[in-house]
């Protein structure tokens, strides 16, 4: 397959007074004509930084990287014409209005005059985004401007597009909207789409192929589902009538299971493991056999939040990171006592 | 770190969307583009030129008359010496604050949106300062009009050369505001901070408002160092239809700030990135 996006060892770094801090560290990223990527990491892990490199808006320190079959450095313009970009701002400007702004915008990639008018209605048309046409910008609430974005990014018909943060900010019913674009720009262009999101359930369905980036370098790369099986095991929840129950049968789970990962938190307890599905049986009438009922029992599927948090040992979802590094210290303490 | 394979030049043209441009683009369509788009929402929204008129008529209105009083010239004398310098001011108020329009495009990301556009840097600052020129002229042909029946009396070719020469310092002074924002970035109070404190010693000492004749030494050798002092000296000139050397003092002063502005702005873009 052809090579959309080729970066070897792409380094960039900030200085901040004597500080120097790395973003992105010696990143390697081959990308291939027609892929649909996602880079997942949580707030501050360098995936902007990546994209801002690749779409010419930061020049990096060091490395290369070549989009489209254009350098970064030394041939902006040609990358410029080959991509489409959908930043996490608004690309229109409020005192434009909004068919001003489309038809302006493809005149800026080389679009006639009329080719432009002509592209910009199908795509307000697409977008619902028809009756707001003469409108100013400013006058559109926030899930209209989010669509007048991806219009914008897709006025030229890029053979590439990148998303920043698409969903942040958007109700879940635009965000399934966007999301819906996003396949069908693939569907029916075959363009590529490499996007940045600390979105779990985005990066799930929407790529076929999700880069993870913790502190500007690369964790993981696979499929999400590769990495959900490689990654973390499948999950089996059991709550029990009082704590004190919890943390036997939590005990009990560590001894039969040393592969396991056991957290226990109040009256309930997740227990880790690979092939846990096919275990659940066997662990209920081990249970069982020490007297221990429990009141509800769930098996799910390992979520990308789950293989996050056995990379990095962090979890994406803010405010839960806490709890359960905590409650697996607690375990880890007891078992070994 | 090793050395690194220069990378295969892959595929350049994606397959199936095909070219996305159809025509070339130049610097003068990009410009044309950027000046385009600035303007619209101006053209769509007339009344805040007319708006904008009031200001400059009260200058005229209310500062003729002192100047009259204050030198016992006539009035036609006066407004000939007082019309050129207003004209100037206004088209300094206008471009001096292209980078504050630039500001609200950075805060909402429309500015970060043409920067990943294949629009050339330099048609970005040239062509957002060019618009800011264009309100102030329709605004200098209406003082212009209202002049002429109190008895200015403007040399038309002239006026047309000075109205081109102020429009060359003007790009050059637009270029200089956008790197200015581009230099505080989304730091609104410094953009007027920076812009106020400059553009009004630069004014008086160009003598706009009041001649700087028998002004003391230090002040004279300080409004020779201001390249306006020679543009408004060339718009007094060219308007009264004389054409010597201050005109051209002028036309130089004006492209010297014009390129340095543009130098300043290229600079401020690049580092930036």
């Amino acid at each position: 397959m052809d090579t959309m996006i080729e970066t070897r060892g792409l380094t960039k770094e900030f200085r901040s007074g004597k500080k120097t801090v790395t973003a992105v560290k010696d990143l390697d990223l081959h990308i291939a004509t027609g892929e649909m990527v996602a880079l997942l990491g949580p707030n501050g892990a360098g995936k902007s930084t990546a994209l801002r490199m690749l779409t010419t808006l930061l020049a990096p320190t060091s490395g290369s990287a070549y989009v489209a079959g254009y350098d970064v450095t030394s041939d902006q313009h040609a990358v410029r014409r080959a991509i489409g970009y959908i930043g996490q701002g608004n690309s229109a400007g409020h005192a434009q209005r909004v068919n001003d702004e489309l038809v302006a915008s493809g005149r800026a990639y080389g679009l006639s005059r009329a080719g432009s008018r002509a592209r910009a209605d199908e795509l307000l048309e697409s977008l619902g985004l028809t009756e707001q046409a003469t409108q100013k910008v400013m006058t559109l609430s926030g899930g209209q401007r989010r669509r007048l974005d991806i219009a914008m990014g897709l006025i030229h018909s890029p053979g590439l597009l990148f998303l920043d943060e698409p969903s942040t900010g958007l109700d879940p019913q635009n965000r399934a909207n966007l999301q819906q674009h996003v396949v069908d720009l693939r569907r029916k262009h075959g363009a590529t789409v490499v996007l940045t999101t600390h979105y779990l359930e985005e990066a799930d369905s929407l790529a076929e192929r999700i880069v993870v980036i913790d502190h500007g370098q690369v964790v993981a790369d696979d499929s999400p589902a590769a990495l959900k099986s490689r990654h973390a095991g499948d999950r089996i929840a059991l709550t029990f009538a009082g704590p004190d129950e919890a943390a036997r049968a939590a005990q009990r789970a560590a001894a039969a299971h040393p592969a396991a990962q056991v957290v226990q938190d109040g009256t309930a307890v997740d227990v880790q493991v690979a092939g846990g599905a096919a275990m659940v049986t066997g662990f209920l009438a081990d249970l069982a056999s020490s007297g221990l009922a429990p009141a509800t029992v769930e098996v799910a599927r390992p979520t990308l939040d789950d293989v996050f948090l056995a990379l990095t040992g962090r979890s994406l979802r803010e405010g839960r990171t806490d709890i359960r590094t905590d409650a697996r210290t607690d375990i880890t303490e007891e078992v070994a006592a | 770190m090793t050395a690194l394979d220069t990378p295969t030049r892959t595929n350049p043209a994606p397959a199936a969307a095909g070219p996305t441009t159809s025509r070339p683009t130049g610097q003068l369509h990009d410009i044309g583009l950027v000046f385009g788009r600035e303007l619209r929402p101006v053209a769509r929204d007339p009344f805040s030129v007319v708006f904008g008129l009031i200001q400059p008529l009260f200058f005229l209105g209310l500062f003729t008359p002192l100047l009259v009083a204050s030198s016992g010239q006539s009035t036609a004398d006066t407004l000939q010496w007082f019309v050129p310098g207003v004209i100037v001011m206004l088209s300094l108020f206008g471009t001096s604050t292209t980078g504050a329009n630039l500001q609200v495009e950075m805060q909402t990301g429309s500015h970060e949106r043409t920067l990943v556009s294949p629009l050339s840097r330099s048609s970005l600052m040239i062509g957002r300062a060019l618009k800011e020129i264009v309100p102030a002229l329709v605004q200098a042909l209406v003082i212009i009009g209202v002049a002429i029946p109190f008895g200015f009396r403007p040399d038309a070719a002239g006026l047309v050369v000075g109205l081109t020469v102020l429009a060359v310092f003007c790009v050059g002074l637009g270029a200089l505001s956008y790197a200015l924002a581009l230099a505080v970035k989304e730091n609104q109070w410094a953009f007027w901070a920076v812009q106020q404190t400059l553009l009004f010693p630069v004014m008086l000492l160009a003598g706009i408002l009041l001649p700087l004749e028998g002004a003391p030494g230090w002040l004279e050798v300080a409004s020779r160092l201001n390249p306006l002092t020679y543009v408004v000296d060339a718009e007094r000139a060219l308007v009264a239809g004389t054409w010597d050397g201050d005109a051209v003092a002028g036309a130089a002063a004006a492209l010297l700030t014009c390129v340095v502005g543009l130098f300043v702005g290229a600079k401020t873009m690049r580092a930036s990135s």
